[in-house]
């Protein structure tokens, strides 16, 4: 094991012989060697998001026809640093009435839950945090706290247009997080595991040629999930200021606004690995776990692009299209899916492999085709009603 | 003292401290947070005890769903979430002693099995808890019946819940 195949695991060991040396406890070098690294991934996480702030900011000026920060540093790269001074400088409002110790609380938690996900992130096949064989579900799990810190935001800010913002962005992700879960499923049928780099390393042909349809329905859910548009009604500037966060100040805001960013580049992240093969690029992860970590922030970053296209190409939708949108078209869509993958898996499992990625892919095509047909004559129908209505004005006549 | 049973200890009591809070909080959202800092140390003793798949489940189902109706729910209901004035019944001894009974109970039917001082011997290496648990719910020879029994009970319970809000046309 040298540095060039194991990076990880030689610095750790480097860093506990040194601490071993100093007449430090065998357990006690080893659990402060697991804290030095944890601080460490978060550190390059946060430096990350500081970078995101400015890539955000570039990428919808270009969609909007602008040029974006260009005035502090080359490109404008040094921009999202004064932008965190101006933050922390600023001062530090706490509404009147609001209940201060779930105020501030709220921020860090809803950071936290984003940070916890990286926990299972595998980066290269020898450097993740740990192997959880659960999780898929552990990401579902922190997405669950993120909820909470949501709602006690809201409802902390003893203020009416945060707690409406927080009911609307609960809803949505209590709602999203159904077709998200059962569109899970199908990579852990793929691969026979719900572990991160248990899926990754079965990934021989990318899961997306398999199914499709679930990584586009694994997209929606994500981007409902982080609350960016067309699913922002829960910040609809128009109507609530901005939502569950519309109390808070300075790095509080903060906190909110880099969690959302780094949100979205963890499950652009997450869309990589669950449907275009992780840190797997051709074999160059074999060469070095660098060249594994390169490809899998490449990954994510190119999701996050394709999340970030949609937000700035969408309008917002309404909250009663969002929920019909999920239970009755999203949900039913997710789970057929999952139900003929599994049959079709359990037929094809022993024919060839380009049998097997034949026969997913058309019956991806046509669950997809089916569950449309079936809209557009609901859509008919519905229709054919509105038109049959007679204006009020006209039948008076 | 292992690391293991100093973790347990603090875990341990910081769950107790959470659920005393949640029955003696006045300020309904305050004890639903302090129910879910509650869950939340059941799902670690969960983890202590290599059930990563139980704990991930408490996370979900209890944190994700239920605890968020509960808040939910007081936010819709009421204008004021914290009770001024009196307790609305006095038999909060009754529900203390209850407490009591109930783990001196769980206590005594513990003490009796055979497993109860023992130490905990070691998962072996390659052991999968949650294929095993799989394998359990879903093979005829284990807990297939009950499963579904459950699943129908589930089912029919949602039903039931959609009938309720169905407005007629």
């Amino acid at each position: 094991m040298n540095f060039w195949n194991d990076p990880l695991k030689v610095a750790a060991d480097w860093l506990t012989g040194i601490l071993v040396g100093w007449g430090m406890n065998d357990v006690f070098a080893h659990v402060l060697v697991v804290f030095v690294g944890i601080f460490v991934l978060i550190l390059i996480l946060m430096v990350i998001d500081i970078l995101l702030v400015w890539i955000e900011r570039k990428v919808v000026a270009r969609f909007q026809d602008r040029i974006g920060p260009n005035r502090l540093g080359p490109f404008g790269l040094i921009q999202p640093f004064a932008d965190i001074i101006k933050l922390l400088i600023k001062e530090d409002t706490t509404p009147d009435g609001a209940d201060k110790v779930v105020y501030n609380l709220a921020p860090m938690l809803s950071m936290m839950s984003v940070l916890i996900l990286w926990a299972v992130v595998p980066l290269a096949p020898v450097m993740l945090g740990v192997d959880l064989n659960t999780g898929l579900l552990f990401v579902i799990a922190a997405g669950s706290i993120g909820t909470l810190s949501i709602i006690m935001a809201g409802w902390s800010s003893n203020n009416k247009f945060s707690t409406i913002g927080a009911f609307r962005q609960v809803a949505m992700m209590i709602s999203f997080e159904v077709p998200m879960l059962a569109v899970m499923l199908i990579p852990t049928i793929f691969a026979g595991s719900m572990g991160m780099n248990a899926i990754i390393q079965s990934q021989d042909i990318w899961f997306f040629w398999l199914s499709p349809l679930a990584a586009l329905i694994f997209l929606i859910a994500a981007i409902a999930e982080l609350g960016r548009s067309p699913f922002d009604l829960s910040e609809g500037e128009s109507e609530l200021v901005a939502g569950f966060n519309v109390e808070y100040s300075g790095m509080k805001f903060g906190m909110f606004y880099a969690g959302e960013l780094l949100h979205a580049f963890t499950f652009g992240g997450f869309w990589g690995i669950l449907f275009f093969g992780g840190y797997r690029f051709f074999g160059l992860e074999q060469v070095s776990p660098i060249f594994g970590i390169l490809i899998i922030l490449t990954k994510a970053l190119i999701g996050y692009w394709v999340i970030m296209w949609v937000k700035y190409t969408m309008m917002r939708i309404r909250i009663d299209q969002m929920l019909a949108f999920n239970w009755k078209f999203l949900t039913p869509v997710a789970f057929a899916l999952v139900m003929v993958t599994a049959l079709m898996n359990a037929l094809l499992r022993g024919a060839d492999s380009w049998l097997y990625i034949t026969g997913m892919f058309l019956s991806n095509v046509i669950v997809g085709w089916v569950s449309l047909e079936i809209v557009r004559s609901i859509g008919k129908k519905e229709r054919e009603k509105v038109e049959g209505l007679k204006p009020i004005a006209e039948a008076h006549h | 003292m292992t690391a293991e049973q100093i973790i347990f200890l603090i875990v341990g009591a910081v769950t107790l401290i959470s659920g005393l809070m949640v029955v003696t909080v006045r300020n309904l959202i305050h004890a639903a947070l302090w129910l879910v800092a509650t869950l939340f140390g059941v799902a670690i003793l969960y983890t202590l005890l290599n059930a990563s798949f139980l704990a991930v489940v408490q996370v979900v189902v209890y944190i994700g769903a239920i605890a968020i109706l509960f808040i939910f729910a007081v936010m819709l209901t009421r204008r004021q979430s914290a009770e001024t004035g009196a307790s609305v019944n006095t038999n909060w001894w009754m529900g203390a002693l209850m407490a009591v009974l109930t783990f001196a109970g769980l206590a005594y039917l513990l003490q009796s099995w055979s497993g109860f001082s023992k130490q905990a011997s070691a998962i072996p290496s390659g052991f999968d808890a949650i294929n095993q648990l799989g394998d359990a719910l879903t093979s005829p020879a284990g807990f297939v019946l009950p499963f579904e029994v459950a699943s129908v009970l589930l089912l029919a319970a949602l039903v039931g819940a959609v009938y309720l809000a169905f407005t007629k046309k």
